[in-house]
C-alpha cells in the first residue's frame, strides 16, 4: 500500500500537437466513411495520394528551411491539412489537381508563412480556393450519390481515374447546392419535390455525410480538442440567415435552414475547418464573433455568389478578420480595470 | 552634390535599388497588367519613356523651380509625358492601348516616376538624369517582363502570345507553346497570381544577394593558419 499522499496542484499532461492531430484525423472517419458509401472510394484515393504528397512537401520545405524533419513529420499536422483538403475535393479528381492543391496548401499557405502555428490562413482552405479559382471546371464535378446511380465506381476504377483514365464527365451530377443556385423561376417547394437530388432535408447522401461529420465534431468537442463557441455561432448564424430569407413559395429565396445546415461542407467546415486554433480568433468571445461572421458569409456567398459552395471563401475572409476580432475581444486581465473605467 | 558614376547608376537601377522589387514602387501596374509578356513589355516601354522624358525636363528646370511648388510642377510634366505616350500608343498599337486601358494614364501616379524626379533629377545635371531615368525604367521593365513571362507560362503554358500587337503582323507567329494540352492555371493570370509571383521574385533576389554576400565574405577573409592576431573592432571586409 502506498502511503504517498498526493495533493494538488497535480501535474497536468496537456495534449501534444501529435495527439490533437491524431484525434482530429480519427474524428474525420465517420464523415469519410459516409462519403465513401455514397460517392465511392474516390475520396479515399484522394486522401491516400494527398497524404503522400503532403509528407513529401513537408519534408522538402523543412529541409529547405533548415529545420529538423523527423519531429514535424511525426506530428501529423501535414496529414491533417491534406486530409481535410482531400475531403473537400471532388472524388475522382485527376492526380495533378490533388497535387497542386496539397502542394500550395503545405508549401505556400503553411511554410512560406512560417510553418506550423504561424499560418494566418487555414492551409487546407487556401489549397481548396487556389484550385477552385484556377480549375473551376474540374472542381465542380461531383459524382452522383449511390441512391441515384447504379454505377458507383470500385476501388480499382477510382485509382485509374486518379491517373486520368476513363471519362470524367459521364459520372457527374449537379449537387443540390448547384441546383438551388441555378434555379430560376421554379418555386422551391416544387423544386424540392421534383428533383431527385433533394432528400429529406438537404441533398440525397449529403445529409448523411453532414450528420456523420457532426458526429465526429461532437466527439472532438467531448474530447475537448476545441471549444463549442465557433461551431455553434457559425451554425446558428447560418440557420438564422436561412430562416430569415426562406420562403418555399418563392423561386428567388435561398434554401431552408435545414437544407443549409445539412448541405455541402457546412458541418465539415463548422467542426473541422473553422476550429483550427492557429487561424481562428483566440478568445471565446472572439470565437463567437468569428463563427457568426463565417455563418453569415457562407449564406451570402452560397445564395448570391457564383461558386458551388462558400465555406472556403468564408473561412479565408474570416481568417483575415481574426486579428482584428482579437484586438477588440481581449479578455480583461484579472485585477485590471476595464479599459476606460479607471 | 556629387553625381554618381554611370556604372553606379546602372547597378542601382537594375539591381541594388530596382524600382519594382527593392523599392516596391509602381506596384499597381506591376500587379495589374503583367498577365502576359506583351502587356508587360508595352507598359514597361511606356513607363521607361515617361521616366526619361520627365527626368530630363525636371532636371532642366531644376534651378528655376521654387521648392514649395515643385511637386505640382513635376506632376504636370509627368502628366504631359504620359499624354504623349498615350496618344502615341493609340496611333501605333491600338489593340494594346485598349488592353492596357486605364493603366496607361495611371502611369502619371506611378511613384517610381515622381520618386526619381524628386529624388534624383531635381539635384543632378541633365545627362545623368536622363540616364538615371533610362536605367530605372529598364530595371522596371525587366521585372515586368519576368513577371509577365512567369505568369503567362504558368497561366497558359505558352509564351509570347499576341506579340503582333506591339511588333506588327510579322510577330503574329512568335507564340511559343511550351506545354501542349495544358490546363490553364487561372490563378497565375488573376491578380492574386501577381502578388504571389512578385513575392517569389523578391525572395529570389534576396537569395542571390545573400549568396553574393557569403561569397564576398569568404573571399575577403583569408585567416592565416596559426595567426595570433585577434581583431576586436570593426567589420572584417
Amino acid at each position: 500500500m502506498s502511503l504517498l499522499v498526493v495533493t494538488s496542484p497535480h501535474a497536468h499532461g496537456p495534449l501534444s500537437t501529435a495527439q490533437v492531430m491524431r484525434t482530429v484525423l480519427m474524428a474525420t472517419l465517420p464523415g469519410v466513411m459516409a462519403l465513401t458509401w455514397y460517392f465511392g472510394p474516390g475520396v479515399l484515393v484522394n486522401i491516400v495520394f494527398g497524404g503522400l504528397v503532403a509528407l513529401l512537401c513537408e519534408a522538402l520545405a523543412l529541409r529547405l528551411r533548415g529545420q529538423p524533419i523527423q519531429p514535424f513529420l511525426r506530428d501529423y499536422s501535414a496529414l491533417v491539412t491534406s486530409t481535410l483538403l482531400c475531403i473537400a475535393l471532388p472524388p475522382y479528381a485527376p492526380w495533378w489537381l490533388v497535387f497542386i492543391g496539397v502542394a500550395s496548401a503545405i508549401l505556400v499557405a503553411k511554410h512560406l508563412y512560417g510553418g506550423l502555428g504561424y499560418n494566418p490562413f487555414n492551409p487546407a482552405m487556401v489549397g481548396y480556393v487556389v484550385l477552385l479559382i484556377s480549375f473551376p471546371l474540374q472542381m465542380t464535378q461531383w459524382a452522383p450519390p449511390r441512391l441515384l446511380t447504379d454505377a458507383t465506381p470500385g476501388l480499382l476504377e477510382a485509382f485509374q481515374r486518379l491517373w486520368g483514365a476513363g471519362s470524367f464527365d459521364a459520372v457527374t451530377m449537379a449537387t443540390p447546392l448547384d441546383l438551388l443556385r441555378q434555379n430560376s423561376g421554379r418555386e422551391l417547394a416544387d423544386l424540392y419535390a421534383t428533383t431527385p437530388q433533394f432528400g429529406l432535408f438537404g441533398g440525397v447522401g449529403w445529409e448523411v455525410v453532414n450528420l456523420a461529420f457532426l458526429a465526429g465534431g461532437l466527439w472532438l468537442l467531448y474530447r475537448k480538442v476545441f471549444t463549442w463557441h465557433a461551431p455553434v455561432a457559425m451554425l446558428l448564424a447560418l440557420a438564422c440567415c436561412a430562416a430569415l430569407f426562406y420562403d418555399e413559395g418563392s423561386s428567388a429565396s435561398g434554401g431552408s435552414p435545414f437544407f443549409h445546415l445539412l448541405s455541402g461542407a457546412t458541418m465539415f467546415g463548422a467542426f473541422f475547418i473553422i476550429t483550427d486554433p492557429v487561424s481562428s480568433a483566440v478568445s471565446n468571445r472572439g470565437r463567437l464573433i468569428f463563427g457568426a461572421l463565417i455563418g453569415i458569409l457562407i449564406y451570402t456567398i452560397r445564395v448570391r455568389g457564383n461558386y458551388p459552395d462558400a465555406v472556403a471563401f468564408a473561412v479565408l475572409i474570416a481568417n483575415f478578420a481574426a486579428p482584428f476580432i482579437d484586438n477588440y475581444t481581449q479578455p480583461r486581465v484579472y485585477g485590471h480595470a476595464k479599459e476606460g473605467d479607471s | 552634390m556629387s553625381t554618381p558614376s554611370y556604372g553606379e547608376l546602372s547597378i542601382n537601377g537594375l539591381w541594388k535599388n530596382n524600382p519594382a522589387i527593392v523599392q516596391l514602387l509602381g506596384l499597381c501596374p506591376l500587379l495589374a497588367v503583367t498577365g502576359s509578356v506583351v502587356n508587360a513589355l508595352g507598359l514597361g516601354i511606356a513607363t521607361c519613356f515617361v521616366l526619361m522624358t520627365s527626368n530630363t525636363a525636371v532636371s532642366m528646370i531644376r534651378n528655376v523651380t521654387a521648392d514649395a511648388v515643385r511637386l505640382p510642377t513635376f506632376v504636370m510634366i509627368i502628366a504631359a509625358a504620359v499624354t504623349c505616350i498615350e496618344l502615341l500608343m493609340q496611333a501605333f498599337s491600338y489593340e494594346l492601348y485598349e488592353i492596357l486601358g486605364i493603366f496607361l494614364p495611371l502611369i502619371t501616379t506611378n511613384c517610381v516616376i515622381l520618386g526619381r524626379a524628386d529624388g534624383f533629377a531635381r539635384k543632378h545635371a541633365v545627362i545623368p538624369s536622363l540616364y538615371d531615368g533610362f536605367i530605372m525604367g529598364a530595371g522596371f521593365t525587366v521585372v515586368l517582363l519576368l513577371l509577365g513571362a512567369m505568369r503567362e507560362l504558368a497561366g497558359t503554358g505558352a509564351l509570347f502570345a499576341n506579340m503582333d500587337l506591339l511588333f506588327g503582323p510579322g510577330a503574329a507567329n512568335w507564340k511559343l507553346v511550351l506545354f501542349a494540352d495544358y490546363q490553364p492555371f487561372l490563378l497565375a493570370i488573376l491578380p492574386p497570381g501577381a502578388f504571389i509571383f512578385t513575392g517569389f521574385l523578391i525572395a529570389l533576389k534576396n537569395l542571390i544577394d545573400a549568396e553574393l554576400e557569403r561569397r564576398a565574405q569568404a573571399r575577403a577573409e583569408p585567416v592565416a593558419a596559426g595567426s595570433k592576431r585577434v581583431r576586436v573592432t570593426g567589420t572584417i571586409r
